[in-house]
């Protein structure tokens, strides 16, 4: 049997979330009985004001359930409600005051020439190279190497998913070149080496719970907002650039942290199985980044050149957003606290013996 | 911009993308495994998986433009 028919049943298994996450206030409150009881239209009168719309805990998990029902759907709740008007309205509602903080944090600085686009997503990443990657490779435990994982989970578990969902926007030589790289992303025609797979490896190999949502309970806000971000700029067509111009500098940032985290669960004793993932980043993104900063966004606005502005709106809202991301994880690990939210999830061997978790 | 047989394209401040069937051997002789359709060799020089490219070439501030405008 190949590797990949042997894995196929275990990936598909841990596909689905088993259980929905507890709210974490109003908005996500009135989300979940929303969906799970059909009473979506009390959703219009539920208030929404978050203190920080880029990292609320509330909002982003409410807005990331929402999302949900367009990727692996939800447990308990009818795949109907993907195209309730009373949830979806509700996320609209949620996704503005997304995208206008986000316009505020990120500001809109004139275009550049079309031309200069590639060149500019490069020096964008060269400037985003900050010391969490650094900090993982050399001084991290694995207690925090745990709970990098968590987090990440929320979107390697569905990696390249969000962006897939601009393709049917886009046409002709740029499309073709998303299709390159989504189509590695996603094993190149071999499920066990689909990136989504191999994060559940690592997963595993650090004695963490592979299953799509299992975490869901512990990640805060400020990581589910990076999320969210790719899901508002995937599903909307008027983002399809956005979208772009954030797989750009997703793919442009990727080769040398990956080597970094690598190295640093090698340091940790970690074995091949659960390194795999991050080595399989350097390598498929040094091919990824060339295509999509030249073929895919260069391309993009050769051809449609009013969408300039956008996708250099994209790259930068996933600097500003990973950058805080970054440093809101960090900040605890260097102090040996947690970065997650309590919660009844636990992670094996990690802070919550001495941490702040209950 | 479909071709016969194998492209190795520049691609400005980064490697040479090859599309196409290879055989990667490293300094030594050694074959490394490529399953991937393109595979991204290493312009710059400061790749540690040599031949292949691992994205050094970006925090380096590897430059090559002229030599490399389609």
């Amino acid at each position: 049997m190949s590797a990949a028919a042997a894995f196929a049943p275990a990936a598909h298994a841990v596909s689905r979330m088993r259980y929905l996450p507890r709210p974490r206030g109003d908005v996500s409150d009135a989300l979940l009985r929303g969906l799970s009881v059909g009473d979506a239209a009390g959703l219009a009168a539920t208030p929404v004001r978050p203190d920080d719309p880029l990292a609320d805990d509330d909002l982003h998990l409410a807005l990331f359930l929402a999302y949900e029902l367009h990727y692996r759907g939800l447990p308990g709740v009818d795949d109907e409600r993907e195209w309730d008007p009373d949830a979806l309205g509700f996320r609209r509602r949620l996704e503005r005051i997304v995208e206008d903080a986000l316009r505020d944090a990120v500001g809109r600085e004139p275009a550049p020439a079309p031309e200069e686009v590639p060149a500019l997503l490069r020096a964008l990443a060269r400037e985003a190279d900050g010391p969490f990657s650094r900090y993982l490779e050399r001084s991290a435990d694995l207690a925090a190497f745990r709970e990098f994982l968590v987090h990440r989970s929320a979107y390697h578990l569905k990696e390249a998913d969000p962006h897939s969902f601009a393709i049917p926007r886009l046409a002709g030589p740029p499309k073709a070149a998303f299709a390159e790289i989504q189509a590695d992303e996603y094993g190149g025609g071999d499920g066990a080496w689909m990136h989504s797979f191999l994060f559940a490896r690592a997963m595993a190999g650090l004695g963490l719970d592979p299953t799509y949502g299992a975490y869901l309970d512990r990640i805060p806000g400020h990581t589910l907002a990076t999320v969210n971000l790719m899901s508002l700029f995937g599903l909307h067509r008027r983002w399809r650039a956005a979208a772009v111009g954030h797989l750009a500098l997703f793919e442009l940032t990727s080769t040398t942290p990956n080597r970094r985290y690598g190295n640093g669960l090698r340091r940790l004793g970690l074995d091949a199985d659960t390194t795999r993932f991050f080595d399989e980043h350097v390598e498929a993104d040094a091919v990824h980044e060339a295509i999509a900063a030249n073929d895919l966004a260069g391309g993009l606005v050769r051809f449609e050149p009013a969408l300039t502005g956008d996708v250099v709106f994209g790259a930068r809202a996933l600097l500003l957003l990973d950058d805080r991301n970054a440093a809101r994880m960090m900040a605890p690990w260097t102090e040996g606290r947690s970065s997650l939210l309590p919660g009844t999830a636990p992670l094996p061997g990690a802070f919550e013996e001495r941490g702040r978790v209950a | 911009m479909s071709r016969e047989g194998t492209t190795i394209r520049a691609y400005p401040d980064g490697p040479f993308l090859v599309r196409g069937p290879v055989t990667v051997l490293d300094g030594d002789g050694n074959e490394g495994e490529v399953r991937r359709p393109v595979v991204a060799l290493c312009r710059c020089g400061r790749s540690r998986t040599q031949p292949l490219c691992d994205g050094v070439h970006g925090v380096a501030g590897f430059r090559c433009d002229a030599a490399s405008r389609p």
